[in-house]
């Protein structure tokens, strides 16, 4: 719209430094390649399972790195009257 | 006491051949007895960016398996007496090396020579990880650029946990080489800053290469940008880079084109 609109667009570096900053954060606490979020899935489930039925194609795994928090979403359908949402932050 | 070096950078095509050839020729020409040695087995390139590529008889492979002697397979810089390559070979792959064969080879161009350079393939599978094995110093090469950037950050840490010094519980000396750097477009935050990347890397800056049409020249006619055009900005880039790797303290800056602020502004003019 203006000129220092125009000027603003151009500053992409920002973001690519913000992006990278908070990407390695979370690549760096992943030693290894221990997958956390696998683990974490299976622990859940197993955990669930033990009470309730549980189908593995009906299991919704979302994750967000994010700076500060990340949000770790875990949608399980469950079969009967009840319907349970797992989420967890951290 | 010989030091080895590994330029490295996890991602292809940042500039690790340019640099092993650079930095191994700014050695040299200080002086320095330098090997440079191509890991990429199977798709090498040290030679033909080091204009040696018809005088290639036996290679890493050969000596690594004991098909040849190392000095059968070191070939002679034409231009600098006290340059040396040991090229890759072309049609193994990098299986054909194995872990106790490129330790002796090591150990053998130690004798040899004050500065041997390996110059890593790109990824992280086995012929990466055996070129940084025995590293006393890495020169990790990295583009201001997001993905160089993350694939430097994963080298970082194999260098801390996959190296020999490192499974010694010893620190392996890490130096970042930015390349083919714009500082026009870093000033106008097209592009993320040296400052930007050292911060996110925190590892000590060997250099700073600026982005030239002279890097493809030499490469096209077959010599080191520090003997195909010593004078240009990336070469000047390079011969500090290599004086610092010698452990001397020189501050860094962006060497300009020749054409300086004067050059910019009647830019057309001194093209003409």
């Amino acid at each position: 719209m203006n000129l220092f609109a125009l000027f603003r667009r151009r500053e992409s570096a920002p973001v690519a430094r913000e992006r990278l900053q908070v990407l390695l954060a979370h690549e760096r606490a992943v030693v290894g390649g221990s997958d956390l979020v696998a683990v974490l899935q299976e622990e859940i489930l197993t955990a669930i399972a033990k009470h309730v039925a549980v189908d593995r194609d009906k299991v919704q795994v979302k994750l967000d790195r994010g700076d500060p928090i990340s949000t770790l979403e875990i949608d399980i359908e469950v079969p009967t009257l009840m319907r349970a949402a797992v989420a967890g932050h951290g | 006491m010989a030091q080895v070096v590994v330029v490295t950078s996890g991602k292809g095509g940042v500039g690790k051949t340019t640099s092993t050839a650079a930095l191994g020729a700014a050695l040299a020409q200080g002086g320095e007895n330098v090997v440079v040695v191509d890991f990429d087995v199977g798709l090498r390139n040290l030679d033909l960016v080091m204009g040696a590529e018809r005088r290639v008889v036996f290679d890493l492979v050969n000596v690594v398996q004991g098909d040849a002697k190392l000095h059968q397979a070191l070939i002679r810089d034409k231009r600098l007496e006290k340059l040396a390559l040991l090229p890759a070979s072309q049609t193994r792959d990098k299986d054909a090396l194995t872990s106790e064969g490129v330790a002796r080879v090591i150990s053998e161009l130690r004798e040899k020579f004050d500065w041997i350079l390996c110059d890593s393939p790109a990824g992280i599978e086995r012929g990466a990880t055996l070129a940084m094995r025995h590293a006393d110093v890495a020169v990790v090469v990295t583009n201001a650029e997001v993905s160089s950037v993350r694939d430097s950050d994963r080298i970082i840490g194999l260098l801390d946990s996959k190296t020999e010094k490192a499974e010694r519980g010893q620190r392996i000396s890490k130096h970042l080489l930015l390349t083919r750097y714009d500082t026009a477009r870093a000033t106008r935050g097209e592009m993320l800053k040296t400052e930007d990347v050292l911060e996110i890397l925190s590892i000590p800056l060997l250099g700073i290469i600026p982005e030239s049409q002279e890097v493809l020249r030499a490469s096209n006619v077959g010599a080191p940008v520090t003997l195909a055009s010593p004078t240009s900005s990336p070469a000047r880039a390079y011969a500090e880079a290599a004086r610092r790797l010698k452990g001397e303290q020189i501050r860094v800056s962006v060497p300009a084109e020749r054409s300086g602020f004067f050059g910019k502004l009647f830019g057309r003019r001194a093209v003409a």
